[in-house]
């Protein structure tokens, strides 16, 4: 792959919560960068942090943050400089937005999907209302909503086409990066099949990046040029798509793979004995030890990123 | 039904399994009524629509489809939950529509069920060991000593090691998989002999769902239990039963044997859903999925002849819109509802 021009460069973000039993670890040091029209696929499992680090990258936190720094570059400016005003005006949905999980929630129910979905560009790019609702329209054909739905209401909608009607909201503003969220995991399989279709098509039209945010390593292989696996707050692994899904460096992403079912090959699959760390009392040294089935003394040390080259880097004594 | 008597259906549950099915379901309807205000008929909603199959002592089988095709009205009405509007669910020759509450209270001590969410299915306020007495309780199980033992034991089962440990915890302190088996010890501990799992690993982690399906495919085999596991994904199937069953729009689409139906599937949506599955591959991000538009139709006034006819590529003008497809057999224990077959 040739080398592409940086949209967004994180590093050493950092997000941790205040709670009664002590800070929650969230995003621990994560870097992360991403070029233009590119697709990083972030895969964890619940509670490593991944929608924690998505909502670092656009500010949405909640009260109780106790620790948030690092830098955020997108397009070569350090968005965490910003006021929280200015981040509202001129990032959020401007240079980045997001498709929520479970888009069903995510709509207003008392407002008609047309005026939601068109309200983005009143607020962000200054149109007037009828010109907000025609590129609400123009976003309603490229996701593959139907132009008659936008008067409807919410619940009017199947799943799908509130997913869809979600991603349309994340277009209408034209930024560079849409984070995805989950974005199909309520979803049926045909209907999931359809909306990854959609966000292919996306891309290559209008040249786009995503993040998307996944428990899912199946289809996150629909979307990905790029993969990331996190653990416990950290990153462990980055790789292309290509190098990742034949051949997992980090012993979790190797049993990771291995646990996934497959319909084409009859491999059985494997689990992972014990769980992942609590967040709030995360183990010194390697955060994966205890499950690894490679651990050996060197462990009990926190590792450094190794770069395999080519893009390749991971967390882990076993590649030192 | 006391313990005494449950064991001694034991040996005589390997002689049936010549003779038949442990269950059978003959030509199901479930019909809900739509009220128009409250009165007056407005219709039905069709959420089971003529479907009808065996399932036989110790068969595992999985029935497949996506929401809103009628695999939840399926089990609720196997459950005993829902009255058939048309057709029987018959158990052991029971018709269990027809059951007493009495009756009833055997039917639902041969029969396990294991929800979707484990969270949602485990009583906040009590503890592991109160949601497991309770069946015990309600059973007639009245002495405490029996009951913890028979706690410990389906605890040891279900691989919640120590024991001990577990017993007084609460939902809350237990991780999503812990929960997951508390819910399937709640619906072994009665001794069922069938078991209906209903998407029961949708809602953990990959790396949790394997020891799940695992340890409920040991279960399945070690007490000799009929499963009936409802799930919208393919990719489990194959490591979990001996026969799977696409619904599609209340109605059951296809029907074969785990290997045949993933080799040689022959109905078109079968089709579409295994185009639709990814297995982990690079090479899926630079490919457009082959999978019909559009959306499963309403079960209110469902599309005349094949259900699956507005979506279906291989259409055939004036037969699939106006006849409804019958079941053909390709080849032995391979049913499937698809004109393409005539």
């Amino acid at each position: 792959m040739t080398e592409k021009k940086v949209l967004l460069d994180v590093q050493d973000l950092v997000l941790h919560f205040r709670t009664t039993r002590g800070p929650v670890q969230a995003v621990d040091e994560v870097n992360l960068d991403l070029g233009y029209n590119d697709a990083v696929v972030i895969i964890g499992e619940s509670g490593c942090g991944k929608s924690s680090l998505a909502k670092a990258i656009l500010r949405l936190l909640p009260r109780n943050v106790q620790t948030y720094k690092g830098t955020v570059n997108i397009g070569g400016s350090d968005i965490m400089k910003l006021g929280d005003e200015e981040f509202r005006r001129n990032v959020r949905w401007v240079k980045i937005s997001m498709v929520p999980q479970a888009a069903m929630n995510a709509l207003n129910p008392v407002l008609r999907v047309g005026d939601q979905v068109a309200e983005p560009s009143i607020i962000h790019s200054g149109l007037d209302k009828k010109e907000a609702m025609r590129q609400a329209l123009k976003m309603f054909d490229l996701v593959g909503v139907p132009q008659d739905f936008a008067p409807r209401y919410a619940f009017e909608l199947s799943g799908g086409m509130r997913q869809r009607a979600a991603i349309a909201m994340s277009l209408v503003t034209t930024p560079e990066l849409i984070i995805l969220d989950e974005p199909t995991s309520a979803l049926d399989v045909l209907t999931q099949a359809n909306i990854f279709n959609v966000l292919k098509r996306i891309k290559q039209e209008l040249g786009v990046s995503y993040i998307l945010i996944t428990h899912d390593i199946s289809t996150s292989s629909e979307l990905a040029d790029r993969v990331a696996v996190m653990y416990a707050g950290q990153i462990v692994e980055v790789g292309s798509a290509a190098d990742f899904f034949p051949a997992p460096l980090h012993p979790y992403s190797q049993k990771l793979m291995a646990s996934v079912p497959r319909l084409r090959t009859d491999i059985e699959p494997e689990f992972i004995v014990g769980q992942p760390p609590s967040l709030l009392n995360p183990p010194t040294g390697c955060r994966f030890a205890a499950r690894c089935p490679q651990r050996f003394d060197r462990c009990a040390e926190e590792p450094p990123t190794y770069d395999r080259g080519g893009g390749r880097k991971v967390k882990c004594w076993l590649y030192a | 039904m006391s313990v005494e008597e449950k064991i001694e259906a034991t040996p005589a549950q390997a002689e049936a399994k010549q003779n038949g099915a442990l269950l059978s379901i003959q030509d199901l309807h479930v019909w809900y009524e739509l009220r128009r205000f409250g009165f007056g008929l407005a219709g039905y909603v069709r959420a089971v629509d003529g479907v009808t199959f065996d399932l036989g002592y110790g068969e595992a089988i999985a029935v497949v489809g996506e929401s809103g095709c009628g695999k939840s009205s399926l089990m609720k009405t196997i459950l005993g939950l829902v009255k058939p509007t048309k057709g029987d669910v018959v158990f052991e020759g029971q018709s269990v529509s027809a059951l007493r509450s009495k009756e009833m209270r055997w039917y639902r001590s041969n029969v396990g069920y294991i929800q979707q969410d484990p969270y949602g299915a485990l009583a906040p306020f009590m503890s592991v060991q109160g949601i497991l007495s309770e069946p015990l309780i309600i059973n007639g199980i009245r002495d405490r000593v029996e009951r913890n033992e028979r706690i410990h034991k389906v605890l040891e089962e279900v691989k919640m090691h120590p024991v001990g440990d577990f017993i007084p915890k609460f939902p809350h302190m237990l991780s999503g998989g812990q929960q997951q088996r508390v819910v399937i010890a709640r619906s072994m501990i009665l001794e069922p002999r069938m078991l209906v799992a209903d998407e029961p690993v949708s809602m953990l982690d990959a790396s949790v769902r394997v020891e799940i399906l695992r340890l409920l495919r040991g279960l399945q085999e070690s007490h000799h239990l009929a499963v009936i596991y409802i799930t919208h994904d393919l990719s489990t199937v194959r490591y979990f039963s001996e026969r799977i069953f696409v619904m599609y729009a209340g109605q059951m689409v296809e029907k074969a044997p785990v290997d045949t139906l993933l080799n040689r599937a022959a109905h078109p949506y079968t089709h579409a859903l295994m185009e639709a599955t990814s297995d982990p591959d690079a090479a899926n991000a630079l490919k457009f999925r082959d999978v019909p538009p559009g959306e499963p139709p309403s079960l209110v006034q469902p599309p005349s002849g094949c259900r699956f006819h507005p979506r279906c590529p291989h259409m055939i003008k004036d037969l699939c819109d106006v006849e409804r497809p019958p079941e053909f057999e390709p080849e032995p224990r391979h049913q499937v509802a698809c004109w393409l077959l005539r």
